[in-house]
């Protein structure tokens, strides 16, 4: 063994192939063993909307990122060490990315003809044989056909033998940064229970990849990544979908009240619906509708039987569920509505991420109609964000928005866990049945917080019927009263507005009011905004950064805060949505940060930004 | 104190509201109203485990009138929202109130659905031919060439059959009453409640301000049981005072003479016959054939909806939830930090 071990703080890898070459299970695994060993770490799949587009085009690749190391990880990276390419397209689509002397494993079959055509590259300029990959340290190895001597022994079918070279692949990276494949070994045991043979194929394979790395004399170097430093506890990986299941979950087991979850699948919410119906035996209900308006209407009709209505779905899906949301609103009634943005409008990119749905979250239903939506920052905070939301609608009957993307959905990183003793307990509104009055039930009259106490149907003598027409305060019968209308809209409008006596007091998240410039953001930015605003400080910038999570109602001090800057910047994935409201609000000028290309911010790209607007003004 | 065991008994007059009712005049609303409000006490479950849901359109005021607990929702989403109530209280006896533009044209959708899911929901279908609430629009129930205001040169789409799409939505559970039958509308009301699945009720309902006397010929007492067929289980299908009956020739109804042959060639009514009741359903299209009312299809057998989701909660039912959710968080590949 001629190699040596240099050691690393942090390494961005990126996998890509054909979305019919398991990269996404190969980065997971990779993923998870990481985290397992004790490094800090950041994921960013990204997929094709087909199901199997054309084998081996640009548009069939599937890649998935990876960014670990040893101390805090905010991102999955901007630009890759390591890039993995099992064929030609994959390494067209990411060869941009890779920085300047990156390491590029390429599968030598996935640049024959056939290939080079189907990724539209001429036959002459195979990018493996010329002189285009120079500048990078290139590792040409044919990883079809060392898969199917390693797995010969199985008799297996030329597809099944060659279904195998992720494994290699994933051996190979293993052995790069001395990681163990234990963790992998059993989770294809388990996965191919019932198949021993695959299950041994595969497992052959990944140790051949291993081995391979190990005689072979074409990597100079090993690389070590110390474990980061975190506190104490149990450890998982989490993406933004589970943690919010489990958030939802959490809440259902702390109120005692059944989950009902009404939707109907789509891009990229659906993994909800999936987790949640594995856990039928926690009083989950879910109900898959015939469509998005049934999926939201079936939890309103849950939530006024006093079980936590929720309905899940992504941007268009949102769109029809509108009316029914205002009727909500109407009804004062719980209701908990997830979005999983994605770039839009209309069907859009439904595998991309976006934050383009803010404005539509809070203006976007006819009449007066007041929600609160609110937005966690990433993938494992959509646990406690879930489990907030849940609570804000039961204490203060009503609806609330969660403005999820594609980005934290599916993105991993660990998660130090919560145990359900830590989370707040909530206090619903439904009224008990052995608390039910004698005399008439006034279904408008409001406690402390503005809301109103339920009745659900069953309840002895409380009687009531509710609707969407305007209702008169107190007793809820129709009124077409011009004065008790105001008031009413009012009402609902105070209502969100004392949300602010239980979210936090705003913070901020670097620097303070004394600082030159700020930068705001929202919801899933905030990892690439604090990477690039730490950097910047530790370059010597004055900046503050705030980042927010409540967005309507906004957090009560946020004024005071903001009020100290003259020099403001809005950082979003939109075209500028987010800033509206920071110039309504405060009647600051603020400047946006803006990107809109289903991608999620590059670190570089805020820092060029700032640095820019900075060096001009501040 | 109230013995929590005993069923508070309660009257038609105890299911009034403050609210003024605000149904033109002579609307058949007001018939199904007091019908309803009729049949109520008489079925042994407490007031206050009655829910009325309704979408828009006139007769979807109705829960506003009824004192019981009630939902005046949105266009259409009747049927969703209650059937989210139903799966997760099922002990509630939930009704929908809905109309022809609101159940057949924007709530069409959920309505098939529904009834393919089986949740033990009594749907009233009040079908007047028209939108009255919008002040004289056709409806999906118009027939061909109807004159109205959006049609002011005569329609020029047909029909649905109602209780035709029903059948092929699966439902189980499907008749047909008229507003001026207030004994017929009971006992469906009552069959219909009594039935353990989606029970889909179309009441021929009187729009006197906008489509007046569109159901007369099946009112009208000279040709109600001229027009009009009264089906009972297991009794042969005779209309026309006795003088008319309608046999099979193959699969094909024909209408015969009953003097000149015999009652024993009738058809005999079977409600649990699904292909029976498919043939009663296509009386609709053919003017030779009188209309039948009464309970087309009933079919017990076929499970709940609600029944499915709670019989899969109670199977995997979790003792200790919050022990089982902390183990749940920690998943085969967990690690300790120390």
């Amino acid at each position: 063994m001629n190699n040596s071990n240099k050691k690393l703080r942090d390494v961005v890898i990126k996998f890509a192939g054909d979305s019919g070459d398991g990269i996404q299970l190969t980065g997971n695994q990779f993923a998870e063993n990481t985290a397992l060993f004790g490094n800090d770490i950041a994921t960013f799949p990204d997929f094709p909307a087909e199901i199997r587009a054309p084998i081996g085009t640009v548009p069939g690749v599937s890649g998935f990122q990876l960014h670990f190391g040893d101390q805090h990880i905010f991102t999955p990276g901007d630009e890759y060490d390591v890039l993995v390419a099992l064929n030609a397209a994959a390494l067209k689509t990411n060869l941009k990315l890779l920085k300047p002397n990156g390491i590029i494993i390429a599968n030598i079959n996935g640049f024959d003809n056939k290939n080079l055509r189907l990724a539209n590259i001429p036959e002459d300029q195979n990018p493996l044989e010329n002189d285009s990959l120079n500048s990078f340290q290139l590792h040409k190895i044919d990883v079809t056909k060392l898969t199917k001597l390693a797995v010969a022994e199985f008799n297996l079918g030329n597809k099944e033998s060659e279904r195998c070279k992720n494994m290699f692949v994933l051996g190979l990276v293993y052995w790069l940064y001395h990681r163990s494949m234990d963790n992998t070994i059993a989770f294809i045991e388990s996965r191919f229970k019932k198949e021993a043979l695959i299950a041994q194929a595969n497992i052959k394979a990944l140790k051949a990849g291993y081995h391979f790395g190990e005689t072979t004399e074409s990597f100079t170097y090993q690389y070590e990544i110390a474990k980061a430093q975190t506190s104490s506890g149990i450890y998982r990986s989490i993406n933004g979908n589970q943690a919010m299941s489990l958030g939802f979950l959490a809440a259902s087991i702390n109120s005692d009240l059944p989950l009902f979850l009404g939707t109907y699948p789509i891009t990229p919410a659906s993994d909800i619906l999936h987790e949640l119906s594995k856990h039928k035996g926690f009083d989950v209900y879910t109900f898959q509708a015939e469509d998005e308006i049934a999926g939201v209407c079936a939890a309103i009709g849950a939530s006024y039987g006093g079980s936590i209505g929720i309905t899940s779905s992504s941007g268009p899906g949102i769109a029809l569920k509108m009316e029914a949301i205002g009727l909500a609103t109407m009804l004062e009634l719980p209701l908990v509505i997830c979005n999983v943005q994605r770039g839009g409008p209309s069907t859009g990119l439904p595998t991309k991420t976006e934050q383009a749905d803010l404005m539509q979250a809070l203006y976007g239903r006819n009449g007066e109609c007041p929600l609160v939506v609110i937005a966690p920052a990433t993938h494992s905070d959509c646990y406690e964000m879930a489990y907030n939301a849940v609570k804000i609608a039961l204490e203060y009957t009503v609806p609330v928005m969660i403005l999820s993307d594609g980005f934290i959905a599916n993105g991993a990183e660990p998660w130090r866990i919560h145990e359900i003793e830590s989370l707040p307990p909530i206090n619903s509104n439904f009224i008990p049945k052995n608390r039910a009055t004698e005399s008439e039930h006034s279904p408008y009259l409001r406690n402390a917080n503005l809301s109103r106490n339920i009745a659900v149907p069953g309840t002895p003598r409380m009687e009531h019927r509710i609707g969407g027409l305007e209702k008169e305060n107190i007793s809820g019968n129709i009124s077409y009263d011009p004065i008790n209308h105001e008031l009413m809209v009012k009402l609902r409008s105070e209502k969100v507005e004392k949300v602010t006596e239980i979210i936090p007091l705003q913070s901020f998240q670097n620097g303070n009011k004394n600082s030159k410039l700020l930068i705001i953001g929202w919801g899933s930015t905030f990892g690439s905004i604090s990477a690039a605003v730490n950097e910047l400080i530790l370059e010597g910038y004055d900046i503050a950064q705030i980042h927010i999570k409540y967005l309507n109602p906004l957090p009560s001090n946020l004024g005071e805060l903001v009020k100290h800057f003259d020099k403001l910047m809005v950082a979003e994935l939109n075209n500028g949505q987010f800033i509206k409201i920071i110039r309504d609000r405060f009647l600051k000028n603020a400047i946006g940060i803006n990107k809109i290309q289903g991608q999620p911010f590059m670190v570089k790209e805020i820092k060029e930004a700032i640095i820019k607007y900075y060096l001009l003004n501040a | 104190m109230h013995n929590t065991n005993e069923i508070e008994i309660f009257t038609a007059k105890d299911l009034e509201t403050n609210q003024e009712v605000r149904w033109c005049p002579g609307c058949g609303d007001y018939a199904i109203l007091n019908s309803v409000k009729k049949v109520l006490p008489e079925l042994g479950q407490p007031k206050h485990e009655f829910v009325f849901i309704s979408g828009i359109g006139c007769s979807s005021r109705f829960p506003y009138y009824m004192n019981t607990y009630g939902m005046h929702s949105i266009h259409g989403r009747a049927t969703a929202v209650a059937t989210g109530l139903k799966i997760t209280r099922p002990e509630l006896s939930v009704w929908v109130i809905t109309g022809d533009g609101d159940a057949l044209s924007i709530g069409g959708n959920h309505l098939i659905h529904t009834l393919r899911r089986n949740p033990d929901l009594n749907i009233l279908l009040f079908n007047n031919q028209i939108y009255g609430l919008t002040k004289g629009q056709f409806s999906p129930t118009s027939e061909l060439g109807k004159v109205t205001k959006s049609s002011p040169m005569g329609t020029v789409e047909s029909p649905f059959n109602p209780l035709a799409l029903c059948l092929g939505a699966n439902a189980t559970f499907i008749a047909r009453t008229l507003d001026k039958d207030a004994k017929h509308q009971q006992e469906i009301y009552k069959r219909a409640y009594h039935h353990k699945g989606a029970s889909l009720v179309e009441i021929y309902q009187n729009c006197n301000v906008f489509n007046d006397e569109a159901f007369d010929v099946f009112t009208d007492k000279e040709s109600k049981f001229i027009n009009g067929i009264y089906l009972e289980h297991q009794k042969p299908l005779i209309f026309n005072n006795g003088t008319k009956g309608i046999r099979l020739n193959g699969l094909i109804p024909e209408v015969f003479d009953i003097n000149e042959s015999s009652v024993n060639e009738c058809m005999v009514h079977d409600e649990n016959d699904k292909t029976k009741a498919y043939i009663l359903t296509q009386f609709f299209d053919d003017p030779s054939m009188p209309r039948p009312f009464g309970i087309l299809y009933c079919n017990p057998n076929k499970p709940t909806l609600e029944n499915g989701f709670n019989d899969q909660l109670k199977h995997y039912e979790i003792e200790d939830k919050k022990l089982a959710f902390n183990r749940l968080l920690k998943t085969k590949t967990s690690w300790e930090v120390k």
